[in-house]
Formats: C-alpha cells, sequence, structure tokens
C-alpha cells in the first residue's frame, strides 16, 4: 500500500493544498510576472518608436510579408507543442519526441528570420544606439528571441531525457509546463506582432 | 476508482482532441491572414478597434485551448490574468504620465 502510495508521488509530482501540482502553479506564477517584463518592453517601444533622431524610420524598414511568414511559423510551432503535450498524455513517447523536434525546428526557423531581420536592419543603419526607436525596437524583439531560443533549448532537452528515459516525474506534465512556457512566447510575439508591426508609429 | 485515480484522470480528460486543436489552428491562422490584409487594404476608421480586437482573440483562444486555461483549475486563471491586469494596469498608467493617449 506504501509502495503504492510512493510510486502514485512520484508519477504526478508533489501537489499543494490545493490538490493542484506545484510545479504548474509555479509556472503560471512565473508567467504571470512575465507579462510584468514584456509590459514594460512593450510600453517602451510605444512611447518610443515614434523618436528617430537618426536612421531609419520604423515604415521604411519593416518588411510586413517577411514577418507574416515568421509568425505564421511561431503560430504553428504551438499547435505542434500542443500535439506534443497530448502525445505525452497518452503515453506515446515516440509522437511525443517527433512533435517536440518539430516544434524546435519551427522556433529555430523563427529565430533564423529574426537573425536575418536584424541583419538586414542593422546594414540598413538601424543600430542599438542608432535612435530611442532602434534600441527600443531591439530590446523588445531581442528578449523575445532570447525567450524563444532559451524555449528550443528547453525542448530540445525534454526530448533528450525522454529518450534516454531518465524522467522520475509525471512525464506529461513535464511535457505540459514546457508547452505552457512555449505557448506563452507565442502570446508575446501575437502582441509584438500586431502592437510593433502592424500598427504604424 | 479512488478519489487520486479520479483526479488524475480528471485531469488528462480535459482539452481537445487533437483535430480540435488543428482546428483552432487554422482558426488562428485565418485571424493572422485577416492581421495582415489590414497592411494592404484600407479599412479606415476601423482599422485599429479590428486589429486590437483580433490581437485579443488570438490571445484568449491561445491561452484558453492551447494552455488548457479553459478547461484547467481557475487557480492557474487568477494567477496568470492577476499577472496580465497588473501589467496593463501598471503600463497604462505609465503611458498615460507620458500623455502617450493624447493625440
Amino acid at each position: 500500500m506504501a509502495d503504492v502510495a510512493v510510486h502514485h508521488e512520484a508519477d504526478h509530482g508533489h501537489h499543494s493544498s490545493t490538490g493542484l501540482s506545484n510545479n504548474k502553479l509555479a509556472m503560471w506564477l512565473f508567467l504571470g510576472s512575465e507579462c510584468l517584463l514584456f509590459g514594460g518592453l512593450i510600453s517602451t517601444y510605444m512611447l518610443y518608436r515614434g523618436r528617430v533622431s537618426n536612421g531609419p524610420h520604423p515604415s521604411a524598414i519593416y518588411d510586413i510579408p517577411f514577418t507574416s511568414v515568421s509568425s505564421f511559423v511561431l503560430l504553428m510551432s504551438s499547435l505542434t507543442m500542443v500535439l506534443a503535450v497530448t502525445s505525452a498524455q497518452r503515453g506515446d513517447d515516440k509522437k511525443t519526441n517527433l512533435w517536440l523536434i518539430v516544434t524546435a525546428l519551427l522556433g529555430a526557423t523563427f529565430i533564423g528570420g529574426q537573425v536575418y531581420e536584424f541583419t538586414t536592419f542593422y546594414r540598413e543603419g538601424l543600430g542599438f544606439t542608432t535612435s530611442l526607436f532602434g534600441s527600443s525596437f531591439y530590446a523588445l524583439t531581442g528578449f523575445h528571441g532570447v525567450h524563444v531560443s532559451v524555449g528550443v533549448i528547453f525542448l530540445l532537452s525534454t526530448m533528450g531525457i525522454i529518450k534516454k528515459n531518465r524522467i522520475t516525474g509525471n512525464k506529461a506534465e513535464v511535457v505540459e509546463l514546457i508547452g505552457l512556457y512555449w505557448h506563452f512566447v507565442d502570446i508575446v510575439w501575437i502582441v509584438i506582432f500586431t502592437l510593433v508591426y502592424l500598427i504604424p508609429a | 476508482m479512488s478519489a487520486a485515480t479520479e483526479q488524475h484522470t480528471d485531469s488528462h480528460d480535459h482539452g481537445l482532441t487533437d483535430a480540435g486543436y488543428i482546428k483552432i489552428a487554422l482558426i488562428l491562422a485565418a485571424i493572422t491572414a485577416l492581421e495582415v490584409s489590414t497592411y494592404y487594404i484600407d479599412f479606415g476608421a476601423l482599422f485599429m478597434p479590428l486589429l486590437l480586437g483580433m490581437m485579443v482573440v488570438k490571445f484568449v483562444m491561445v491561452v484558453s485551448y492551447f494552455m488548457h486555461l479553459k478547461f484547467d483549475n481557475k487557480i492557474f486563471s487568477f494567477l496568470f490574468y492577476v499577472g496580465l491586469a497588473l501589467a496593463l494596469f501598471c503600463y497604462i498608467v505609465a503611458l498615460a504620465t507620458f500623455k502617450f493617449f493624447i493625440a
């Protein structure tokens, strides 16, 4: 009986007095706090986007078709992530790994697009210190890019530990937590895409 | 079936099927296409509310369905939406201080 209880605890992680997983509670709390970080960066960009003393104006350098494709890629990575979560909940390791690698590839494609965009902007005369617009733009989209990169590392690490069967707790919950982080990165981009790229300065 | 097993089954039965998630993704893709169309088509005075509305719909759909908030315990929704509301309040006040909303 005690063995069953211990096994159950190992399978489903530690739970708080609410009956909810502590890990999941902590992740949601973390995501709530991340709203404050990105809120600050987005507000700063909104204030400074029209402050162009030197260098190109936003409308002169933004490539909307290119960024739209990047946005679509990131949006579709949310679908592949949720499919990884449902596969993990069914206990299908093979499909979980498949969807995790597809999500990581889509994330890497998005990052590749961002590197290309930054390089193009720099060549067109927009450096980090060129204008207040440049500083706030690179700070906001750069921070988001770092979050996506960290997400890709999380995805690949999760895939590795699933393959080596090194997850001691609830495997589905681990994939779900990574999924929550990944979807959060996606919703931040939904806001950035509209407020930064589609609404003219 | 023990209470613990019931709870376990309950937490994993929530959410949509794979086909349901694909439908949500297609709706999100269609909204994104509409958003991009505002860059090429002149919607006049509707431009800003339309764009912000579509942004909010996409945001809520991802949070509700892909992040499972619609199906999960309400405490998770509380933690996230309180953080979001706090951020919105804080930064709207900050932007108002800098007269951002005055044309």
